[in-house]
């Protein structure tokens, strides 16, 4: 099947994953704002408990059709401690015979002796965070690899990986459309099977967004839009787009396809977020409340959402229409198209085969928008 | 007993400190114990406080023993402090006998202290000079004591100073009152005549009349009859404000208080009537006064159609107590129904919109202010027009002619130059100038209404760091070479945006507006030109690029519910626009022709 194939997109509804959150940094990288820490790897050894404990008092399920274990950085952690936790979902869920589990790795951290033992710990599949092979770029980003470094790295892991992927992000000021071809060049002339090019997003609370209110320039949307047009075009040379970043020449990203599909997941690790029976929990964010409840034999839940109904179905378009597959119509996307014909007239929206898709991919959110806040039909 | 009163008023520049006098004074006096002490007292609006002016006049009477061991009754009769309220400076002194003309000792005398001290010579009154604010390290009692004498004649050791912060000459300003304000004339014998030189509308009591008894005396209970309406009440209760209400049963010449005969709406009373008896009536009323005249106008819109009701509703309970109110309904093709209102000035337009806001929870769009057009159509007729819509096809107009007025500014004289620059990229001219000390200058200019309403006063105040003061009259009509400007969104013209303005002034106010309205209009799914025009002549053009990129990088399972949220409220923030046609337009874009520059630099 296509990565963008329409059955795949909705089979992996029914898909059961896991998510697995490993919160430590080297160093904290401008621009993020996920759950993340520096400077306390003493704390590995007790948090890796903390996870395990987790995973053990969790409810029956499985088995597992997908595992991904993201960060912060992941492959600070021994492998040995990887492989704990791989095992500690496998004999709590079972593990499927096809399953995939992806791990996040960062360049300075991969070569061949960390790659195999990685893959030994059972990690099938690698998501490197390269985001440019520019060192300008690089060096603004705050990341602590060279170019270089990130093409060895892929290297190695690709010897012992089959399937590796790379994350870029562009639009920084400081790229040029140059720069951005290049990384576009190398990123073909690996043979990896998979990669995420994100816009950079200057997010509320992160050190980069403080510059810019100080006055460092800030992403242009229209430099960014034609960095997405180009990205499009040139990546589809070797891959298929499936998602707004997502490419992939044969299998995409299992975890992510079944979080689209509006599919269930467990998380485990401090600010995890996970979806069971209709409800959305997110883990307590801070580590040492998570590593405390935890050990104190609780749930260290920060919070739930019901999500049912009208919310449900609007969410599932959300997520669905992000696909390149499109999300299938049903009584929201009727209601859409219903509510703002317009969308379908400008060329940005269409239907067919009982399916909503975008046409515009960078106008997503002008509907998601909508969705998110039409009535429900009277 | 009337040679024991004195009746007056504090007239001051904004900020000279005439309420904290006002209130050193009451507290003097006992009329309130220092715990009962706010400050500002006089002040009771929540904006009145806030901004620290005065906007209603109120009076208090205050008892005061001499030292001639005698009893004063003193009538204090409030002001407002700001030159939109003018008229109702003109009204309160038109009760009085005497003013106290009260000058910032750091400041000096300022636009409003002479426009206020011409208004009481005019009245006729007796004017005590006094330097306030003489405790400040910056004051300069001497300098600020011979302007006014410079104004007013005499001798500058005459000027009494004081503190009304700290109290400091406080005595000595009551004997002043005593002394140099002369007894209200007027014969106690005669009919009735009491002149209404204000009204407030009460929930309790209904409509409340300040008078000033002239002749005869009013008891409580009598038929009374307003001259000029010819309506009959019963003067259902006298009272006196201490500023507590007071019921008593008679009020005799020379006297103030309030006049309550259970008229309910403010509309039914004349501010400037003369209230004589049935009984026994006078034969002529006294002086009146003109009625206030509304010279801004602006298009008032809620936010949301269904507000239109509540508007009307608010704007009839504002009006309650404030006469000088007006307005009528306006329909706008940009922004639906709404209301055509008349302002004294921008101060007024500002806090009649803060209030409709505050107090009546309304969410507003205001249109750019403008003045009263005058136009003389080819049949000869006149029309006035009060809203750019309203200007009738130019090929049946034979004239065009808008309202001027005679600015006074007094500013030190280093600031000679850049005043007169100013006034000039106004379409001023220079009426009169004069030193009043060797160190500041009186001006006096003439120029169009509409280009003091605009920020005059701002770029005044930023050009003299602060130090020039604005006070201004109406001088009536002139010819003017005026075009209307269009604005157009996507090709169609928005009639909110259109603007009628001086042909010299039309490209830079074209150019100004179409600039700003393209910072303001978000990119939108389709290309949005922007154009100002004169009639089918085209002055300038902006495009808002039609948004190319509207998606988040990321969704993933752990963002869902955050991203969600986020575009929830994303989706929130666009509630708060204006769809012109197909165009999303925010509110804001309707007040920018306010910060439109159109003087030269």
């Amino acid at each position: 099947m296509r990565p963008d194939s329409a059955r795949l997109a909705d089979l992996a509804g029914q898909w059961r994953s896991a998510y697995i959150h490993i919160p430590f940094c080297a160093r904290v990288c401008p621009y993020c704002d996920f759950a993340v820490v520096a400077g306390q790897d003493d704390l590995v050894q007790r948090y890796h408990r903390a996870v395990i404990s987790e995973i053990e008092m969790s409810d029956e399920w499985g088995p597992l059709d997908a595992v991904f274990i993201g960060g912060g950085t992941p492959s600070r952690l021994p492998p040995e401690l990887a492989g704990s936790m791989i095992e500690a979902l496998d004999s709590k869920f079972g593990l499927a015979s096809d399953v995939e589990i992806s791990m996040e790795a960062n360049p300075e951290d991969i070569n061949a002796t960390s790659s195999s033992a990685f893959s030994k710990a059972g990690v099938s599949r690698l998501s490197m965070g390269v985001q440019s092979f520019d060192d300008v770029v690089l060096r603004e980003l705050g990341r602590q690899h060279t170019s270089d470094q990130a093409q060895n790295a892929v290297a190695a892991a690709q010897a012992v990986f089959p399937r590796v992927s790379i994350d870029l992000i562009y639009g920084h000021p400081v790229e040029t459309n140059l720069s951005w071809e290049q990384t576009l060049d190398l990123t073909l002339a690996l043979g990896i099977d998979h990669v995420s090019a994100y816009s950079l997003t200057v997010e509320l609370g992160t050190p980069l967004s403080r510059a810019v209110t100080n006055g460092y320039p800030a992403p242009d949307d229209d430099v960014q839009a034609d960095r997405w047009e180009r990205a499009a075009e040139r990546l589809e040379e070797r891959f298929v787009r499936y998602e707004v970043s997502n490419y992939a020449t044969e299998q995409p990203c299992r975890y992510n396809l079944a979080t689209w599909a509006q599919g269930e997941y467990e998380a485990f690790g401090l600010g995890a977020h996970g979806h069971r029976g209709g409800i959305r929990t997110r883990n307590l964010r801070r580590i040492d409340r998570y590593m405390e409840a935890v050990e104190s034999g609780k749930r260290p839940l920060a919070g739930e959402t019901v999500v049912s109904g009208w919310d449900r179905e609007q969410e599932r378009l959300m997520l669905g229409l992000r696909r390149a597959a499109g999300v299938i119509t049903g009584p929201g996307g009727r209601r859409v198209l219903e509510l703002h014909p317009e969308f379908v007239k400008a060329g940005i929206v269409k239907e067919e085969n009982g399916r909503i898709v975008v046409v515009r991919t960078l106008l997503t959110d002008t509907i998601i928008r909508e969705v998110l806040t039409m009535p429900p039909p009277e | 007993m009337s040679d024991r009163i004195r009746n007056l008023s504090i007239i001051a520049h904004i900020d000279h400190g005439k309420s904290t006098l006002a209130d050193r004074l009451m507290e003097y006096t006992g009329a309130v114990t220092e715990r009962e002490m706010r400050e500002q007292l006089l002040d009771t609006m929540d904006l009145e406080r806030e901004r620290g002016i005065t906007i209603k006049a109120q009076s208090v009477r205050l008892s005061y023993e001499a030292d001639d061991g005698q009893e004063y009754q003193i009538n204090l009769i409030d002001t407002p402090g700001h030159v939109d309220f003018s008229y109702e400076v003109s009204r309160s002194l038109a009760a009085c006998d005497g003013a106290v003309l009260l000058v910032d000792a750091a400041q000096g005398a300022q636009a409003q202290t002479l426009a206020n001290a011409y208004l009481a010579i005019e009245a006729g009154l007796e004017i005590v000079p006094v330097i306030n604010k003489i405790d400040l390290p910056s004051a300069d009692p001497a300098a600020a004591a011979a302007e006014i004498a410079a104004i007013l004649g005499g001798d500058p050791d005459d000027v009494l100073g004081v503190s009304a912060k700290t109290g400091q000459g406080i005595k000595e300003l009551l004997d002043r009152i005593v002394k140099q304000i002369p007894q209200p004339s007027g014969d106690p014998e005669a009919p009735l005549r009491a002149l209404v030189f204000d009204s407030y509308f009460d929930t309790f009591r209904g409509v409340v009349c300040s008078i000033r008894v002239v002749d005869g005396r009013i008891r409580k209970g009598e038929q009374v009859l307003f001259m000029a309406t010819g309506d009959k009440h019963a003067a259902n209760e006298l009272a006196v404000s201490t500023p507590r209400i007071i019921p008593i049963t008679e009020l005799s010449a020379g006297e103030v208080g309030l006049l309550i005969t259970g008229v309910k709406h403010i509309d039914q009373i004349r501010v400037g009537d003369t209230v004589t008896l049935v009984a026994n009536p006078a034969t002529e009323p006294l002086e009146g006064y003109d009625e206030p005249k509304p010279m801004v106008f602006s298009g008032l819109f809620p936010s949301d159609g269904d507000d239109f009701e509540r508007l009307r509703e608010a704007l009839e309970k504002l009006q309650l107590n404030d006469a000088s109110l007006v307005w009528e309904p306006e329909t706008s093709r940009a922004l639906g129904f709404g209301f055509r209102v008349g302002f004294l000035g921008l101060l007024h337009m500002e806090i009649v919109r803060e209030r409709l806001e505050r107090e009546y929870n309304l969410d507003l769009v205001s249109t750019a202010p403008s003045v009263a057009y005058r136009v003389t159509l080819t049949d000869r007729s006149v029309m006035e027009i009060r809203s750019p819509q309203d200007l009738p096809d130019l090929s049946s107009v034979v004239e065009l002619e808008e309202p001027y007025v005679r600015a006074m500014i007094i500013a030190p004289s280093e600031y000679i130059g850049t005043i007169m620059e100013l006034v000039q990229s106004r379409r001023g001219s220079m009426h009169h100038m004069q030193y009043l000390t060797p160190e500041r200058v009186e001006l006096i200019y003439e120029l169009p209404l509409a280009e003091v309403v605009f920020d005059f006063f701002d770029h005044l105040k930023s050009r003299t760091r602060g130090y020039a003061s604005l006070d201004y009259e109406p001088v009536g009509y002139r010819v003017s070479d005026l075009v209307k400007v269009d604005i157009l969104l996507a090709g169609m013209p928005v009639d909110a945006f259109s603007t009628i303005t001086h042909r010299a002034k039309a490209v830079m106010y074209g150019k100004g507006m179409v600039e700003t309205l393209r910072e303001l209009i978000p990119r939108q799914l389709f290309d949005v030109p922007i154009q100002a025009a004169i009639g089918s002549h085209i002055i300038s053009r902006e495009t808002v690029k039609a948004r190319r990129k509207d998606v988040l990088a990321k969704c993933y399972g752990g963002d869902i519910s955050r991203k969600r949220k986020l575009l929830e409220k994303q989706k929130e923030g666009k509630k708060r626009m204006k769809m012109v046609g197909a165009v999303e337009v925010p509110q804001e874009a309707f007040v920018a022709a306010l910060r439109v520059d159109t003087s030269d630099r």
